[in-house]
This record gives structure tokens, sequence and C-alpha cells, in this order.
């Protein structure tokens, strides 16, 4: 039980050290670690295919493209320029509305304050995979094709442009 | 043959049709072919029925036929029929229009040969003979009132046909303008009927009107507004100025349009509804005023005019105006007597002068002629017959019709009735006047000119002669009883239009003695001006002042025709654009283009602002996205 | 494991919101104060991965599978965006030798 509320406040904790670590490779590593902690969020929920799927896809691969990306433009540097402290205040100002705003909504709404129970097993690979490819494929499919979209077009885009000698 | 009355103009109007469509396709030869022959079929149709509507006057009936084509316009009570009516007043006029309109066609067919516009000519021709006969033809004040627009059109049409010409192009829009504002009155004056009768057919208003009281001031402002559609379109004080401009046009446009038959619209308009004006003395007042200062003021004018057309212009103006002296002292028959016989002596001198114009090639000024007697002998002979035919020397037309006229006023009043004398005396000086300068004297134009020389082809002569023999002889439709005994016949052919107003008033008689003193002191005054003239321009060769010579009060007066042209101008035209340009200034440019821009650029200006927004860093625009998102979801919440 | 479902059905589903809510703004947060591109797009993650945790937390709730398949789509569409969004840091940086968000300033009238 406790584990949850020390895993919920280390995913804030390096939630924050991402946003406000002033060196790029820092934050990439902060939000590594937070990915790592919602990792175990997962865990917790007993949602072990997420739990794989996050700690491969996201810390794995999302994260490692970020920092692939810092290295090849070569930004791990502490001199980024930082927006006005006015600008920063008014960004804070309004992550806080929103909160405000959410945490309001959710108390009008009155949620019912019960304890997460329930089938605990639909987390598990062989139950999730039954409904992936029930219900689920032709959505799981198409996100097949997604994929192959966005790897054509992440190719097309960050290919250069290669110059015609020879007309 | 009732039944064919609507082919009568149904022919002219498919002669525009074809005419206006193959006018660039057709021979000239069809186009004149076409162009005449389509009235000249009218023109016979015409005399068919003339003849059924003389067969039953003689057979003791009223000679009045209705022939219902359709019915037009139905709401609710209120109904209107698209029909024709025939009776002696709108048969004499049928034969008018269809009988000097084919002779002035014939005319054309040579005048306008060398024309770019022939074709074009023909169709407009045909076309205003269409709205003619509907504006005689029509059973009630609709259809007149259609055909009343369409002769308007036309002849805006013909006085601007050498539109290239700018001055030619503002006197046809000066025309159209002036004939607006008649317009304009009877259109109300037409209102004004329904709401008074309910009805607009000649027969259920004359009948209604009938049991009116005298002087009924619905009546009065009735007649009050179709005196003022009567002043456009007959050219009267104030709206007569167009006409002399209206010369503009082709010389047969004058002779038949300007002359004979158009501008009498608005007499035979007053003389169809003679009740209702013999039931509004106030209006027969008004008209005998008008009339009388009409006809002295454009006599006066004639008098010293040097463009050959000019003179005829007012001449015409002036004779009109003695038409509305008859009709406002009520001698319905003289006037229209008058009508006739203008027609036939007036569409003469035109046709006349034209041909004189055509040989002199295209010289107006009278300055410049002279001596064409002998070069000429059939146009001189006959405008010498139209000549003494409208100065009203005895026994010719004129002399019938202005004497029934003034014979009438003598009886309202002898003012009127020496101011209608002067009027003539004036007339016949500055018509022999006309005569004298072109075809007696030296010749005085330039040796080119004089080479050209020639009398006009048979298709123009015949018709100066067909109409001169018209002019000579056509007072016999109305010999005064005091000359010859079962004289009057055209007052007895007419008397069925009369019969609501005989019954309000019963016609007077001059006693013969009275009118015998009155005819001779006018033929005889008549034949000692024309002496007069001869003398001082044949004789004396006291020719017109060169422009610039030093003149008397009275001859500059005359000659720039009593600036009233310059007086409208001052009056009307500078005072409107003034105040045209004063709310050109103030009310448009301020106010409603103020309001009108002032909307665009509080949007451009307010544009410009938010503009500022659209700074272009995305980091601004994310911040917006989130701030917008906030809203919604407060918004969401706040509506749980 | 059993350990683990104790521990799960310890946690008010409530705390599960709030908990989401705060990493959820912090990504906001991040998006606004930032002005390096990646790490805007490291913030979005972070709001991604908020939403997800919360899928993951109601479908546990409600024993419903749905909620975690949609978790996976979520990271599918994630892995398409990050790399067609790097793709066009790439070329921006490319262009303008700059990741800086104030550099982009040309969606403008």
């Amino acid at each position: 039980m406790s584990v949850f509320y020390f895993m919920a406040f280390l995913s804030i904790f390096f939630a924050l050290m991402t946003i406000f670590s002033k060196n790029p490779v820092n934050s990439v590593l902060y939000l590594v670690l937070t990915f790592f902690t919602f990792t175990i969020h997962y865990i917790l929920l007993n949602a072990q295919f997420l739990a794989v799927v996050n700690f491969i896809v996201y810390m794995g691969a999302i994260m490692v493209l970020f920092l692939f990306v810092l290295m090849l433009l070569n930004l791990n540097k502490d001199t980024e320029p930082m927006k006005s402290h006015f600008v920063k205040f008014m960004g804070a100002i309004a992550g806080m509305c929103l909160l405000a705003t959410m945490l309001g909504a959710f108390h009008v709404i009155e949620s019912n304050n019960e304890y997460v129970t329930g089938n605990t097993d639909v987390g598990l690979v062989k139950n999730l995979g039954k409904v992936l490819f029930n219900e689920f494929l032709l959505p799981f499919e198409l996100s097949s094709i997604l994929l192959l979209t966005a790897m054509v077009g992440a190719i097309l885009l960050a290919k250069k442009e290669t110059k015609k000698v020879n007309g | 043959m009732i039944e064919l009355i609507w082919l009568i103009p149904l022919i002219p109007l498919l002669g525009f049709i074809i005419n206006g469509f193959g006018q660039h396709v057709l021979p000239k030869y069809l186009i004149g072919v076409i162009g005449g022959g389509v009235v000249l079929a009218s023109f016979l149709l015409s005399c068919v029925l003339f003849g059924q509507v003389l067969d039953a006057r003689s057979a003791g009936g009223d000679g009045v036929f209705t022939y219902h084509l359709f019915d037009w316009i139905t709401i609710k009570d209120f109904s209107l029929g698209f029909s024709f009516l025939l009776d002696p007043l709108s048969s004499l006029m049928l034969l008018i229009i269809t009988g000097v309109g084919f002779l002035i066609h014939l005319y054309s067919y040579s005048y306008m040969y060398h024309d770019k516009g022939f074709g074009k000519f023909f169709a407009y021709l045909n076309l205003f003979i269409f709205f003619m006969l509907l504006l005689v033809l029509g059973s009630n004040y609709l259809i007149m009132f259609i055909g009343w627009e369409g002769v308007g059109l036309c002849s805006y049409l013909l006085i601007g046909f050498w539109y290239k010409n700018a001055n030619y192009a503002s006197a046809a829009k000066k025309a159209f303008v002036m004939n607006r504002i008649g317009d304009l009155g009877f259109l109300i004056a037409v209102f004004a009927i329904i709401a008074t009768f309910g009805s607009l057919e000649y027969s259920d208003v004359f009948g209604a009107a009938s049991s009116y009281p005298m002087g009924d001031s619905m009546i009065l402002l009735i007649t009050l507004l179709l005196f003022v559609a009567a002043t456009g379109k007959s050219a009267q004080i104030p709206l007569f100025t167009w006409l002399p401009d209206a010369m503009a046009g082709p010389t047969p446009v004058s002779a038949l349009i300007h002359a004979a038959t158009m501008v009498t619209a608005g007499i035979y308009m007053i003389v169809r509804s003679n009740i209702l004006f013999t039931l509004s003395p106030i209006t027969m007042n008004i008209i005998a005023g008008i009339g009388i200062a009409t006809a002295l003021i454009a006599a006066f004018i004639a008098l010293t005019q040097n463009d050959i057309k000019k003179v005829l212009a007012y001449s015409t103006v002036s004779q009109l105006g003695y038409m509305f002296l008859a009709l406002g002292v009520g001698a319905f028959t003289g006037a229209f007597f008058h009508v006739i016989t203008h027609a036939f002596f007036k569409a003469l001198l035109f046709l006349g002068a034209g041909s004189v114009i055509h040989a002199m090639g295209d010289e107006q000024d009278m300055r410049k002629m002279g001596g064409l007697k002998k070069a000429m002998p059939i146009t001189f002979l006959t405008m010498f017959i139209g000549t003494v035919a409208i100065s009203g020397i005895p026994p010719l037309s004129g002399f019938f019709s202005k004497d029934e006229i003034l014979a009438y006023t003598f009886m309202s009043s002898p003012i009127l009735w020496g101011l209608g004398f002067v009027t003539a005396l004036c007339t016949a000086f500055y018509m022999f006047r006309l005569l004298f300068l072109t075809f007696y004297g030296k010749y005085r134009g330039t040796e080119e000119q004089k080479k050209n020389l020639h009398e006009s082809p048979w298709q123009m002569t015949l018709p100066l002669i067909v109409l001169a023999i018209l002019a000579a002889v056509g007072g016999a439709l109305n010999v005064p009883e005091a000359v010859a005994h079962g004289g009057n016949w055209l007052a007895n052919f007419l008397s069925p239009i009369y019969v609501y107003s005989n019954a309000v008033v019963t016609p007077t008689h001059l006693d013969h003695n009275t009118e015998y003193i009155l005819m001779g002191i006018s033929g005889l005054a008549a034949i000692i001006i024309a002496i007069v003239a001869y003398m001082k321009y044949v004789k004396k060769e006291d020719f017109p002042a060169r422009e610039g010579e030093q003149q008397s009060f009275l001859y500059n007066l005359s000659y720039n025709r009593m600036y009233i042209d310059e007086l409208y101008d001052a009056l009307f035209v500078k005072p409107l654009n003034g105040l045209s340009k004063l709310l050109y200034k103030v009310v448009d440019r301020s106010i409603i283009d103020g309001f009108v821009n002032g909307v665009g650029s509080f949007f451009d200006n307010s544009g410009k602002g938010i503009r500022q927004l659209q700074s272009g860093y995305v980091g601004f625009y994310i911040f917006m996205m989130v701030i917008g998102v906030i809203a919604i979801m407060l918004y969401g919440f706040l509506n749980i | 494991m059993d350990s683990i479902v104790q521990n799960l059905q310890g946690i008010p589903l409530n705390h599960y919101l709030i908990f989401c809510s705060i990493i959820f703004a912090i990504g906001v947060v991040g998006v606004l104060i930032r002005r390096n591109v990646i790490i805007i797009m490291m913030s979005i993650e972070l709001m991604l991965n908020a939403v997800n945790l919360l899928l993951a937390a109601f479908s546990a709730y409600r024993g419903d599978a749905s909620g975690q398949v949609f978790v996976f789509f979520v990271m599918a569409l994630a892995a398409a965006e990050v790399a067609v969004g790097l793709a066009i840091v790439v070329m921006v940086y490319r262009n303008t030798k700059s990741v800086d968000i104030e550099s982009l300033s040309k969606l403008r009238w």
C-alpha cells in the first residue's frame, strides 16, 4: 500500500526534475526514471503486459530515440536559452489552474472513493492477447499501418536532400 | 371585321421584330418593303374598320366597338382586360397614324437610304407605330399608358438615333427625362382613377364620372395629373423645351413623332377623357392659360430662328398650344380637328424641310439657302401649300381648324381670342419668312452645294404631294355650319364621345354673323402678314443678321429662345446639381460612406489589433491552447 | 503476487486520479516553460503517460481489458508521433540551427 504512495512521490519528483533540469540530457534521464516508476505502477496494477511494453517501448526505444537525437544535434549543454521569468511564472500558474480545474471537476462529479478491485487477471499477457486479437484485431492491424506510415514519414523528413550533381 | 383589330398594332410589331433582328442581314429594299408594308397593311385594315364605324354612324348608331382580347390583370374585385376600343375618335387616329406613318416610311426609304442604321431606323419606326396604335386603341388607361411609355421610348431612341454625336444623345436624354416627369403624372393619375372609380375601363370611368358633381376635388386632382402628363408628351409649358431639341433626330422622325402623332397624344388623351375635364372647370382654365402662353411664347421664339427645323419645331409647340387652348375652352372637336389638319400640314412642312436639307447636303441654316424655287419645284409648291395652310389663309385646312378654335375662344373670353389672334399672326409671319428665306431671293449657299442641288426622288416627293393635297382639302372635314349647310361633319361624327359631357354642359354656338366677322378678320390679317413678310424678305432682302450683330432687345429675347433653357438651368438644373453635390459631399461621403467605411475600418483596425496575437511563436500558441482547454473544462464543470 | 493484489486493493481510485492529474499538469507546465522543442515533446510524453496510467487504473478497477488495450494503442501512437516529431525537429534544426521554439515564428499573418 505504501509502495504506491512512495512510487507516486518518486514519479512526481522525477517528472518535476525532468522539466526543470537545465541540461536536456539530464531531462531525458529523469524522464527515463519517471517512466521506470510508471512501469512499477503498472506492475502494482497487475498490468504485466503494459509494464513490459512500457519498459521496452518507452524506456528502451522512445527515450533512447530522444537521447539519440539530442546527441546527434549536439544539444547536451547547459546553456540552453530559458524563457523569461514572467513567462515561466505564467506557465506555472496556467498549469496549476489546469490542475485545480481538474481536481475541482473530480470533486464535483464525486467519484466514489472505492478501492480498486475486480478481476485483476485482465492485465496478464494471456488475457490481454485474447482481447487484442479478437475484439481489437482490426485496430491492431491498422496501428501497424500507422507505424509503417510514421516510419516512412520520418525517413522522408529526416533524410538529407541529396544534391544532384549531374543535373 | 372588328375581330381583326388586334392585327393593326400587331403587324407593325412583326415588322419591328423582323427588321430589328434582320437589320444587318436583310437587303435594304427588303427592309424598306417590310417597314413600309406593315404600316400600309395596318392602314388598309384601319380603312376597313373606319368604313365600318362610318356605316354604323350613318345608320344612326354610336359606332363604338370593343374587342376583348384576354383578361390581363385580375385581383379580387378588380379586373382589367386587354381590350381594344374602336370608336369614331380612335378610328380617325388610326387613319392618321397609319396613313401619315406610311407616307413617312415611304419618304424615309429614300431619305435614310445611305445611312448606316437603315435597318435600325425602320425597326424603331415600326416599333413606334406599334406603341402609338396601342395608345390609341386601348380601351382603358393602362393600355394607353403602355403606349404612352412606349412612344416615349421610341422618341428617345429616334432622337438619339445618331447617338455618336454627344449633343444629339443629350437631346434624347432631355426629351426622355422631361417625358418621364409627365409620365409620372400619368401613372399617379391612373392610381387616382383606380382609387376613385375602381376601374380603368373608359366606359366604366366615364359612366361613373358623369354622376359626380361639378368641380369635384378628386376629379380635379385626376385631371391635373393627366394634364401634367399631357404637358410632358405634348410639349407644353413648362415641359416644352425638349421638343425643339428633339430635332436632333432624322427629319422623318421629326415629321412623324414630333409633329404628326406622338405629340398629339396628350390632346387625344384629354379629348378621350373629356367628361373628366368638363367636370373640372379649374383644370380647364389652367389648360387654356398654359395653352395660350405656350402658343404665344413658342410663336415669338420661332420668329427669329434661323435653323429651318427649329422654326418648325417651335411652330409645332405653338400649334400644340393652340390645341390646348381649344381644349381649355371646351372645344374638344376643334382641338381634334386641328390635330388632324396639323398632322397633314406639319408633316408636310417637315418632310419638305427634310427634302431641302437633303438637297443642300445636310445644311439646316436658312441663311445659307435661298432661291431654291427653281431647283426644287415640287418641294417648293408643296411647302407653299403647307405654309398657306398653317398660316390660316382660306380656304386651306389650317384656316378652318384655327378659325374654329378662335371662334370658341372668343365665346369663352375675348382676351384669349386676342392673344390667339396675335399668335396666328406670328405663325403666318414666321412661316412665310421660312418660305421666302428658303425658296426666294438669291442663292446664298456654297458652289459645291449648288452643283448637287436636285429635286428629291419620287419616294420623297410622292408623300409631299399626297400630304399637300390633304393639307389643302383637309378643312372640308369640319366646314363650319356658317359657311356651308350640312357642315360640322367631324363634330357630328365624334358626337358619341361627348355624350356624357354634353349631358353636363350644353354646347353653345356662336351666331353666324360674329363668326363671319372673326373669319374675315383672321383670314385677311394672315394675308396681310404674308405680304409684309414678302416685302421684308423678298423685296428688301432683309436677311437675318449674322451672329454677333447688334439687335433689339426683343429680337435677342426671341433669338435666344427667351432664355428658357437658361432659366431652367438656373432654376432646376443648377440647384439640383448643387443639392446633389451637397448630398454627395455631406450625406454620401461623410455619413453613408463614413458609416460603411467605419464598419470596414472597425474590423480592419480590430483585425490589426487581434493580429498581434498571431505572434507566430509556437510556444505562445501552446499557451493559448492550454488556456482554452482550461476554459473549456471550467465551463464544463461549472455546468454540471 | 498476492501481496501486489492486496496492495492494489488498498488504494482508492481517487488517488490515482489525483496522482495522474498532477503528472499531467507537470507535463503541461513543462510544455509552457521550456523553449527546447525536444523537452517540450518529452513533456507531451509525460502527459500521455499520465493518461495511460489512469486508463490502466480504471481498467483494473472495472476488470475490463479494453482500457489496457487502449493504453497499448496509445503507446503505438506515441511511438509514431515521436518518430515523426523528432524527424521534424531534426529537419528544423538543419534549417535553423536551433531547436528553440521561439525560432519557430513563421506561423504568423
